[in-house]
């Protein structure tokens, strides 16, 4: 039997649409589990019923070969007996403890000498020599972000769940932690589930990405290709960014980025190295349209192309078009038939270089 | 001043408090994390001691532990004795008088302590019991230390309740507010102010400790 995980559970709360989700993907040693929704739309339920804090009226929920609730057979498993590391949004970090007793607090079944041992290891692995001895109100966002996944991770778990892991962070921290977690995931080679609602963090650490909105699961796959295909329109406005494609960055100057897609080059900002491998990423509506031949704007990118599709939604038309790679622009049906587009029709598409996001993806 | 009547009060006082400290503590914890629907019935029960007249306590006390009761009975047949009227009748009314001057600071400590601390202790495989030492005793210490307190003090000063169910045995249960009525009947009025300021004195100190200590742990850990 291949190693999955497979949740399909039916949660209802007073006053919202009950949570129906159905979710089954292959496991292997570091596989990151992206849940991905606005707020409200049941991701965060999801995870705390496979934490086993949250009670299912009706499902099924197996990791492995180990079933942690199934409310046919009537099995329930606890939280405790579930081994598994568990991160919520504000961290939870106990304030009577110091670090080093934060991080030492699930190792009650060690021996003290293995103890301090393995806190010592997580210390060291998490950089936060020095701080042993500081309580968790001592300490800045980003450190107590890092006590808290040294808590979750010293027992050594089989699955890790982190709920908004970088959302209590002002931006820079999190552009910073974000590659840092995702070193870290992959260094302990250790399957977890991430909930979020920033596409950035879901295509930098996501290996599979679940859709959510409203209690429903509405499309699984891996995270570039949900971005970029996405099974319908309830999709592309959760994910709301319509363009993701891979590139690599060839030039960066003082922050503005070139990078190279399939023989076209952008312009974007990004502090990314050159040969850095990127996810390029592009909304809709950031996208303008203009007949050849026009003159200069402050735009930095001109990318000549060609109409490939255009699908009407409401007011607005979802045109695509092929230069090098497929980009989507979302324009009004006024300026369809001011520009003269149709299918195959040449066209100009102009995006501004802060409208170009960059984003480090792993290569391979 | 009747150092016996002393003597047994603090005794009867310490007693209870400490016996509410175990006895109070699974009760709060109960109150507090319980989704029950109809738990506000035990809640009512367990204020009922705050707003009954203290003689209707002690009477259903007396009636429930007498001799014609199951459970009076049955204490006479295994201690050999009845309780009413004796000390270890006393400390159980006591307990019972005393049980929401412990359980609802007990709660109200226990429902300060954040879930989320809770769910992050459960999740590291520690145990309820276990999360309960580690995590949340700690974390209430101000409000379990208050509940004790104030079971002690409102012990100290109980008059009715020990009339009914203890009567007036020097050296058993004769407490220090019973003296004190005896010696104001007996128109002794200088032994009764010597012993009522020795109550009124230790009253006051040990509210000044309770609001002291609440004071002490609010300063040094603000709330967020």
């Amino acid at each position: 039997m291949a190693a999955e995980m497979t949740i399909d559970m039916t949660k209802t709360f007073s006053g919202r649409a009950p949570i129906q989700a159905r979710l089954r993907y292959e496991v292997e040693a570091s596989t990151v589990l992206i849940l991905f929704g606005p707020s409200g739309s049941g991701k965060t339920t999801i995870l705390r019923s496979v934490a086993g804090l949250e009670w299912p009226e009706e499902g099924r929920i197996k990791f492995l070969s180990r079933t942690w609730l199934d409310t046919k057979s009537g099995i329930r498993v606890s939280p405790q007996d579930r081994q598994i590391g568990y991160m919520p949004q504000d961290y939870a970090l106990f304030p009577t403890y110091s670090v080093a007793g934060n991080i030492g607090y699930g190792l009650g079944a060690l021996a003290s000498h293995d103890k301090s041992k393995r806190v010592a290891e997580v210390v060291e692995l998490f950089q936060l020599q020095g701080l042993e001895a500081a309580k968790p109100r001592e300490l800045s966002g980003g450190q107590q972000q890092r006590v808290a996944l040294a808590r979750a991770v010293a027992p050594r778990p089989q699955l890790l769940l982190l709920d908004e892991p970088l959302s209590a962070l002002d931006a820079p921290t999190r552009v910073q932690l974000r590659g840092e977690l995702r070193i870290l995931l992959k260094q302990l080679a250790l399957p977890s589930i991430i909930v979020t609602h920033d596409w950035a963090e879901a295509l930098t650490l996501g290996d599979v990405m679940a859709v959510m909105g409203e209690g429903q699961i509405h499309q699984v796959g891996k995270p570039h290709e949900v971005f970029s295909r996405p099974a319908d329109a309830d999709v592309a406005r959760i994910v709301g960014v319509e363009t993701v494609v891979q590139g690599q960055v060839v030039e960066n100057a003082n922050g503005l980025a070139t990078v190279a897609v399939n023989g076209t080059r952008l312009k974007g900002l990004s502090s990314e190295a050159i040969g850095a491998a990127v996810y390029v990423c592009i909304r809709a509506e950031d996208v303008v349209l203009e007949q050849a031949g026009s003159g200069m704007t402050s735009a930095r990118n001109h990318l000549m192309g060609r109409v490939s599709d255009m699908a009407p939604q409401g007011v607005m038309v979802q045109v695509t078009i092929d230069c090098g790679f497929p980009l989507t622009a979302t324009i009004t049906r006024g300026a369809v038939e001011d520009l003269c587009l149709v299918p195959g029709a040449s066209i100009i598409a102009a995006i501004k270089a802060g409208a170009v996001h960059l984003v480090p993806r792993s290569v391979g | 001043m009747n150092w016996t009547a002393i003597w047994v009060t603090f005794k009867l006082a310490s007693l209870t408090a400490g016996v509410l400290l175990v006895v109070g503590l699974p009760i709060a914890y109960w109150l507090t994390f319980s989704k029950w629907r109809w738990k506000f019935i035990v809640e009512s029960v367990v204020a009922l001691p705050l707003v009954l007249p203290p003689t209707v306590l002690g009477f259903y006390i007396l009636v429930a532990i007498g001799p014609h009761s199951p459970v009076g009975r049955f204490y006479s047949d295994v201690v050999g004795h009845p309780l009413p009227f004796t000390f270890e009748g006393l400390l159980l009314a006591s307990i019972l008088y005393s049980l929401p001057f412990a359980v609802q600071p007990f709660a109200a400590a226990f429902e300060q302590v954040d879930r989320r601390l809770i769910e992050a202790s459960w999740t590291l495989g520690v145990s309820k019991v276990a999360t309960f030492f580690k995590l949340i005793v700690p974390l209430s210490m101000a409000g379990l230390v208050t509940g004790a307190v104030l079971s002690f003090a409102h012990t100290l000063g109980e008059f009715g309740v020990v009339l009914m169910v203890g009567g007036n045995i020097e050296g058993e249960t004769r407490t220090v507010s019973i003296d004190i009525y005896d010696e104001v009947q007996a128109l002794n009025y200088a032994g009764a102010a010597k012993t009522a300021l020795l109550l009124l004195a230790v009253s006051y100190g040990v509210l000044l400790l309770v609001y002291a200590m609440n004071r002490k742990v609010w300063a040094v850990w603000p709330q967020k």
